[in-house]
C-alpha cells in the first residue's frame, strides 16, 4: 500500500505478472486485485490496494485500502522517493500498528533528476524496516524487493498523535535527505502553464480536439485499410460458401447468415452469427476501441486528466460534481462499467449518484459510438454532431436538474496534481492490449448471445407482439418505426448490437439521430446495470433507472418535435 | 451564470500580511499559518501535506471561483476555492 499515484499497481504487476491498470493520476485503482508471487519456495498471495494518504479514510477507495490492511501478513509500502515528507506520514502510521513492513522506495530514478539525495542507511535505521529503492516502470530493484519481503519486520514505533507524527517525519527527513537546487524542466513549465486559466483552456481545447481527431483517424484507418479488406477478402467467401451450402434459406441459415437483400449478404444488416456477428464487433467496433483506449492511455500516463479536472471544476460544480468527476465521465466514453466503478474516487454518495447516473444516461460507450458513427455518419457528419451535441446538452441539463433536486451540496475539489511524464511506449501498449482483450473477452460472448437471441425471438414472433404493443409510444412520441422498439429491447444486452438492428429499417437521417440518442440514454446494458446495482445499491439504481426512462422519452419526444 | 461580468470583486492586496491562499498571486511564496474551518477539512488537507508550518508556493487559480493550485513539498495540490479561502498564509516568510 501507499499514497495515491506512487506506482503501487506497477509494483504489483512486476511482482505478480498480473496486469492491472496503472496511470499517472491519483485514484486509478479503486478496488483490489489479487495475484500470486514466489517468495523463496512458497507462493504468496499479493493484493493491490487503492492508494491512501492516511489510515483515517476520507473516501470509499481509501476505506477499501484500510479494510485490506487487516488481511495482510506483510505490507509492501510503496513510497514516492521524490516526496518523502508526505509519504512517510502513512509509513509511520503503518509502523505504529506493528505490522511487518517492507518499503519500496519507488520513482528512485527521479530523485537524481530532481536534485534529491537520500541516505538509505539512515532512513532504514530511522524507520527500522528494510528499504529497497525501485523503479517499477523499468523493473529496477524488483528482484531485491522480492528478496527483502521475507525480512520484513514489524515496526517498533510508539503510537503517536498527529502532530508528534509529523514532527517525527520532519526529524527523519532532516537526517536522511538533502534537496539541492535545480532548474525547472520543460515538463514542469508545461505542467504549471496548463493549470493557468487561459493557456490551460486553450491547451485543453487543443488536447480534446486532437484526441477526437486521432481516435477517428486510428478507427477509420483500421477499418478502411485493415478490417474491411480482411473481411471482404478472407471472411466473406467463407460466409458465402456456408450460405450456399445451406441453400440460402431455412432456420439455420437465418441464424448463421441472416437475411440476404438483393442477393448480397450485407455485413451489418444480415444479422447472422457469421456475418454481422463477426463484422460488427471486430470490424466496426474494435477499431474504435483501439483508437479510444490508445489515446486515453497516453493521456492517463502523461498525467493530463487531473489538470482537466482543475480547469472544469467550477463548471462541474453547476451539475453537482467537482472537477474530478470528469475522470469517470471520460472513462465512460470507452465503457460505462469501469466508469461507474471509478465514481468511487468521489467523496459523497450524492456525487456518486449524480456522476453514475449522468454516465449511464448521457455518456455513450465506444462500442455504441462506433456503430453510431458508422450508421449515422453515412448521412453526413452533421447528424453525428447532432447526436453528440444532444447528449452533451442532456448531460449538462440533467446534471443541473439533479443538483437542484437532490439535498446536500457538492464537496470541494482536493486532489494532487501529478507531474507530467513522457509516456513510455511499452506500458501504453500493454494497457491498450489489456483493455482490448477485456473487450473481446467480456463483450464478444454477450454479443453472440444477443444476436442468437434476437434471431430466435424473431423466428418465434416475440418481437412482432412487442412492436404492436409499444407502437403508440414509438411512433407517436418518438416518430420511429414500430419495429425499432426491438433495438431498444436489445439495447439491454448490448447497445452496439441494438444500433446494428436499426440498420435495415430504412429510416431517415433525423430518425437515426432520434434513435441513436434514445438508445444511448435508455436503459443501460446488462453489464452496466450489474455494476450500478453493486455500487449504488438497488434503491438508487431504481431511482437512476426512473431518471433514465423519463429523460430518454422526454428528449426523444423533443427531438421528434423539432427535427 | 455570467454574473461575474458585472460584479467587480474586491481584491484586496495584503502585502506584508497574512492572507488567504485565494488572495495570493501566482508564483508568490509563503508560510501556512492556519487552516480555518472544520476538523474534517483540516484532516483532508493535512493528509496531503497542506498544514500549518509548511511553505507553500501558489501556482495558479482558475477564474469563476475555480480551484487554486499550490506547490507544497515538491508536490502540487489543487484545492477547491472555498477550501483555499480558509487557508491563511503569511506571505512575509519567503
Amino acid at each position: 500500500m501507499g499514497n495515491p499515484n506512487v506506482g503501487k499497481s506497477v509494483v504489483f504487476s512486476r511482482l505478480t505478472g498480473v496486469h492491472v491498470m496503472s496511470s499517472n493520476y491519483p485514484g486509478t485503482t479503486v478496488g483490489y486485485t489479487e495475484g500470486q508471487m514466489k517468495v523463496g519456495d512458497e507462493t504468496a498471495e499479493v493484493i493491490d490496494v487503492p492508494g491512501t494518504y492516511t489510515l483515517d479514510p476520507t473516501c470509499e477507495a481509501e476505506e477499501v485500502a484500510l479494510n485490506m490492511l487487516e488481511l495482510g501478513d506483510v505490507i509492501v509500502n510503496v513510497v514516492d522517493a521524490t516526496n518523502l515528507e508526505r509519504n512517510l506520514y502513512l509509513t509511520l502510521q503503518l509502523l505504529e500498528r506493528e505490522l511487518p513492513v517492507v518499503i519500496a522506495l519507488n520513482l528512485w530514478d527521479d530523485t537524481h533528476h530532481r536534485g534529491i539525495q537520500i541516505d538509505l542507511d539512515r532512513l532504514a535505521e530511522a524507520l527500522g524496516v528494510p528499504i529497497v529503492p525501485t523503479v517499477a516502470v523499468s523493473g529496477e530493484g524488483i528482484k531485491e524487493l522480492v528478496e527483502a519481503i521475507p525480512h520484513a519486520v514489524p515496526g517498533k514505533h510508539p503510537a503517536r498523535s498527529r502532530d508528534e507524527r509529523w514532527a517525527a517525519v520532519g526529524r527523519i527527513i532532516e537526517s536522511s535527505q538533502v534537496v539541492g537546487h535545480r532548474h525547472h524542466t520543460f515538463l514542469e513549465r508545461l505542467g504549471d502553464a496548463t493549470v493557468q486559466p487561459l493557456p490551460g483552456a486553450l491547451f485543453a481545447i487543443g488536447v480534446l480536439a486532437g484526441s477526437f481527431a486521432l481516435i477517428r483517424l486510428v478507427g477509420e484507418s483500421l477499418i478502411s485499410y485493415v478490417m474491411d479488406p480482411v473481411y471482404n477478402a478472407l471472411w466473406m467467401p467463407i460466409v458465402e460458401a456456408v450460405s450456399g451450402a445451406l441453400g440460402g434459406q431455412g432456420v439455420l441459415h437465418a441464424l448463421l447468415i441472416g437475411r440476404i437483400a438483393d442477393g448480397v449478404i450485407d455485413p451489418v444488416e444480415a444479422f447472422g452469427l457469421l456475418s454481422s456477428g463477426v463484422y460488427v464487433p471486430l470490424a466496426m467496433v474494435l477499431p474504435y476501441i483501439v483508437g479510444f483506449y490508445l489515446i486515453l492511455g497516453i493521456l492517463e500516463d502523461v498525467g493530463y486528466l487531473p489538470r482537466l479536472a482543475v480547469l472544469l471544476d467550477s463548471a462541474m460544480h453547476r451539475i453537482g460534481l467537482h472537477g474530478y468527476a470528469i475522470i469517470p465521465t471520460l472513462l465512460g466514453l470507452g465503457c460505462n462499467v469501469p466508469a461507474v466503478l471509478a465514481t468511487r474516487i468521489l467523496e459523497s454518495q450524492r456525487e456518486r449518484f449524480i456522476a453514475a447516473t449522468l454516465v449511464v444516461v448521457a455518456v455513450p460507450c465506444a462500442a455504441l459510438q462506433a456503430v453510431i458513427v458508422g450508421l449515422v455518419g453515412d448521412f453526413g457528419f452533421k447528424y453525428v454532431l447532432m447526436v453528440y451535441g444532444t447528449l452533451l446538452l442532456v448531460w449538462l441539463i440533467l446534471g443541473s436538474i439533479l443538483n437542484r433536486l437532490m439535498k446536500g451540496f457538492s464537496p470541494e475539489l482536493l486532489i494532487e496534481i501529478p507531474r507530467y511524464r513522457w509516456p513510455i511506449l511499452a506500458p501504453v501498449l500493454t494497457k491498450l492490449w489489456a483493455r482490448v482483450l477485456g473487450f473481446l473477452r467480456e463483450a464478444l460472448p454477450i454479443f453472440f448471445a444477443a444476436i442468437l437471441a434476437i434471431n430466435l425471438m424473431y423466428l418465434g414472433g416475440v418481437f412482432d407482439a412487442l412492436a404492436r404493443f409499444t407502437a403508440p409510444v414509438m411512433t407517436r412520441l418518438l416518430g420511429l418505426p414500430a419495429d425499432s422498439v426491438v433495438a431498444l429491447a436489445v439495447g439491454f444486452l448490448r447497445k452496439d448490437v441494438a444500433m446494428g438492428l436499426l440498420a435495415p429499417l430504412a429510416m431517415t437521417a433525423e430518425q437515426y439521430v432520434i434513435a441513436s440518442v434514445v438508445l444511448a440514454m435508455f436503459f443501460p446494458c446488462v453489464a452496466t446495470l450489474a455494476v450500478l446495482v453493486r455500487e449504488l445499491g438497488a434503491k438508487d439504481t431504481a431511482r437512476a433507472a426512473l431518471v433514465m426512462l423519463i429523460a430518454a422519452l422526454t428528449v426523444g419526444g423533443i427531438l421528434n418535435a423539432i427535427l | 451564470m455570467f454574473g461575474w461580468f458585472g460584479r467587480k470583486k474586491q481584491r484586496p492586496t495584503f502585502d506584508g500580511d497574512i492572507v488567504p491562499l485565494t488572495a495570493m498571486r501566482p508564483g508568490q511564496r509563503g508560510l501556512i499559518v492556519e487552516v480555518k474551518g472544520g476538523r474534517r477539512l483540516g484532516d483532508r488537507l493535512e493528509a496531503l501535506g497542506v498544514r500549518p508550518g509548511r511553505k507553500v508556493t501558489k501556482v495558479s487559480s482558475m477564474l469563476l471561483g475555480g480551484p487554486v493550485t499550490v506547490e507544497v513539498d515538491r508536490s502540487q495540490i489543487a484545492i477547491g476555492h472555498h477550501m483555499a479561502a480558509r487557508i491563511l498564509v503569511d506571505v512575509t516568510v519567503k
